[in-house]
């Protein structure tokens, strides 16, 4: 679904990531991590077309990105779930309209989707707050609308960026159940995150694999974490 | 990167589509009240100028048809004299015109026909042969005309009875003015529509600067350009229908509390519509939505287009 072919890229200095060769397979998970700066946001834009490779290949769902118009980007973010390391909302709607919002952009019937939203607010613990607007938030709340608003499409692929970049323990091992029960739903997932206790926590639950970026170049690190 | 349009997304954003009113999916741009604001004013009060543009083309482009009309008519000479030297004025007159440049034909009316005018003044039953009666000669002219001035002075001369009606001569310089003004008016109507394609442009512009964010957000859970074009050409293409007919319907109520044409059609008095023209004014708010249809589009596009 997820290709890289020995990619770089740069941002016009020197290189960022070099050499980098992927092949997501459906159903599998995913942890990214690095020192932060190390590239992982870098290298997760590759994945879903935000960028494109400055040398070698990245093809999402056997379309390479470099012949990619707008649209078929638009149309690939329907198919792989993001969750932003900064989730961005749009401020004027409630936090059910922003999590129906890739329904409604990709031209489906929100009525019709109404109980699957509800569904997925409930999942996410945001029931009481489905009316609410983003900035009323905590910190917590945005990343689990945000989550909400990566798997509403259903898509086969979720990545996600510091998903529990700013809750406590307690609420990142809530988002990360959720995660492994969308995978145990046969999503692919991937994860970019510097907690180590999070990735430690997870392989009691999940069969995941570490990527780790490290001198520019992503390794598949050892069982030693 | 391909630009062109599925038939669905075409149909979807076709003016008539975009005047239903907004859809649910319109509300992912926020409402911006300055430039809400700011597009209403603009179609409302261009609108306002466009109706009486149009009221000043079409007035004057009547008044110069029937100017024109009048003066393809002839002119005419009147003779007056005893009733022994009618006929022999009159053959002398012919003769002049025949030989006058500038005169195509010249023909004396019979009694009948000198009958028939009076009639409606002073009904059938009037014994025309026994009132002295002037003779009508009515002349007309060829392309180039003649010379008024020089024709008195002959006529002065050889037909002392004879008085030259040249009505055509001071309508001439009033039709090419109504032309003119005319002109003037369609000329307006174009830089009113024009000033409105540039004031919504940047109203347009602005909108979308200032929801550079919101754009961010709808193109990373999978927006197309279209979808987040149409938002945005839709809410401008409403704005500048209602705005305009507001401006329609106050331009309209100025027309009609304008004072009623006297039967003389005055200048000023005629500068209503009349008839079928009144259709006219209706088609301005069509036209300011496909105006602003096609500049907040354009305007749209252009952004989009230049975004990573
Ligand atoms: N748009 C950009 N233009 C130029 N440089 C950038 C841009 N975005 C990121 N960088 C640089 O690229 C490097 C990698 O950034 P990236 O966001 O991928 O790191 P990261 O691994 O996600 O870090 P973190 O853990 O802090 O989120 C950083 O040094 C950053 O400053
Ligand atoms: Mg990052």
């Amino acid at each position: 679904m997820i290709e890289l072919d020995n990619l770089a890229y740069s941002y016009g200095g020197g290189e960022l990531l070099s050499d980098i060769s992927l092949r997501l397979t459906p159903g599998s998970f995913h942890f990214l991590t690095g020192p932060s700066g190390a590239g992982k946001t870098t290298f997760l834009k590759l994945c879903y077309g935000a960028l494109i490779p400055t040398a070698g290949q990245a093809v999402l769902f056997g379309q390479d990105v470099r012949e990619m118009s707008r649209d078929d980007v638009a149309t690939i973010r329907r198919r792989i779930g993001v969750v932003h390391q900064d989730c961005q909302f749009l401020d004027h709607l409630t936090v059910a309209e922003n999590i129906a919002l890739p329904l409604m952009v990709s031209g489906q019937d929100v009525e019709a989707e109404q109980q699957n939203l509800e569904e997925l607010i409930a999942w996410c613990g945001l029931t009481q707050r489905a009316g609410a607007l983003p900035p009323e938030l905590s910190g917590g709340e945005r990343q689990r609308a945000a989550l909400a608003r990566a798997v509403i499409m259903s898509p086969e692929v979720i990545l996600a960026d510091e998903p529990t970049g700013n809750v406590d323990w307690e609420m990142s091992q809530r988002l990360l159940a959720l995660l492994v029960e969308l995978n145990r739903m046969g999503k692919t997932v991937m994860i970019a995150t510097h907690d180590l206790g999070l990735i430690r926590a997870a392989k009691s639950r999940v069969q995941a694999r570490v990527l780790r970026i490290a001198k520019r170049r992503l390794q598949l690190a050892g069982a030693d974490l | 990167m391909n630009k062109r349009l599925s038939p669905r997304a075409l149909a979807a954003i076709s003016p008539l589509a975009l005047l239903k009113g907004e859809p649910q999916a319109d509300r992912v741009v926020p409402p911006t009240g300055f430039t809400a604001r700011l597009t209403l004013f603009a179609a409302a009060a261009m609108t306002f100028l466009a109706v009486f543009a149009l009221a000043l083309s079409l007035a004057t482009g009547r008044m110069a048809a029937n100017w024109s009309q009048e003066l393809a008519r002839s002119s005419t000479l009147r003779i007056s004299a005893p009733a022994d030297q009618i006929a022999a004025q009159t053959e002398a007159a012919l003769q002049v015109l025949e030989t006058t440049r500038g005169v195509a034909r010249a023909r004396a009316l019979t009694a009948e026909e000198q009958q028939g005018l009076l009639e409606p003044w002073f009904g059938p039953d009037l014994p025309v042969d026994s009132l002295p009666i002037p003779q009508l000669v009515e002349i007309v002219e060829d392309g180039e005309g003649y010379d008024a001035a020089g024709l008195r002075l002959r006529l002065q001369a050889e037909v002392p009875g004879a008085v030259l009606d040249d009505h055509a001569r001071w309508r001439r310089p009033l039709v090419r003015a109504a032309e003119r003004i005319r002109a003037l008016g369609l000329l307006s109507l174009l830089l009113i529509g024009g000033v409105m394609a540039a004031m919504i442009t940047l109203a347009a512009n602005s909108a979308l600067a200032a929801n550079a964010q919101v754009i961010a957000v709808l193109r990373l859970v999978g927006a197309r350009d279209e979808f987040i074009a149409r938002a945005f050409v839709r809410r401008f293409t409403f704005r500048a229908f209602w705005g305009a007919a507001l401006g329609m319907a106050l331009g309209l109520a100025a027309l009609l509390a304008l004072p009623q044409a006297q039967a003389e059609g005055g200048f000023l008095t005629g500068l209503g519509l009349r008839g079928w023209h009144w259709i006219w004014p209706f088609v301005l708010p069509p036209v300011a939505a496909a105006v602003s249809f096609a500049a907040t589009r354009a305007a749209a596009r252009r952004m989009l287009g230049n975004l990573a």
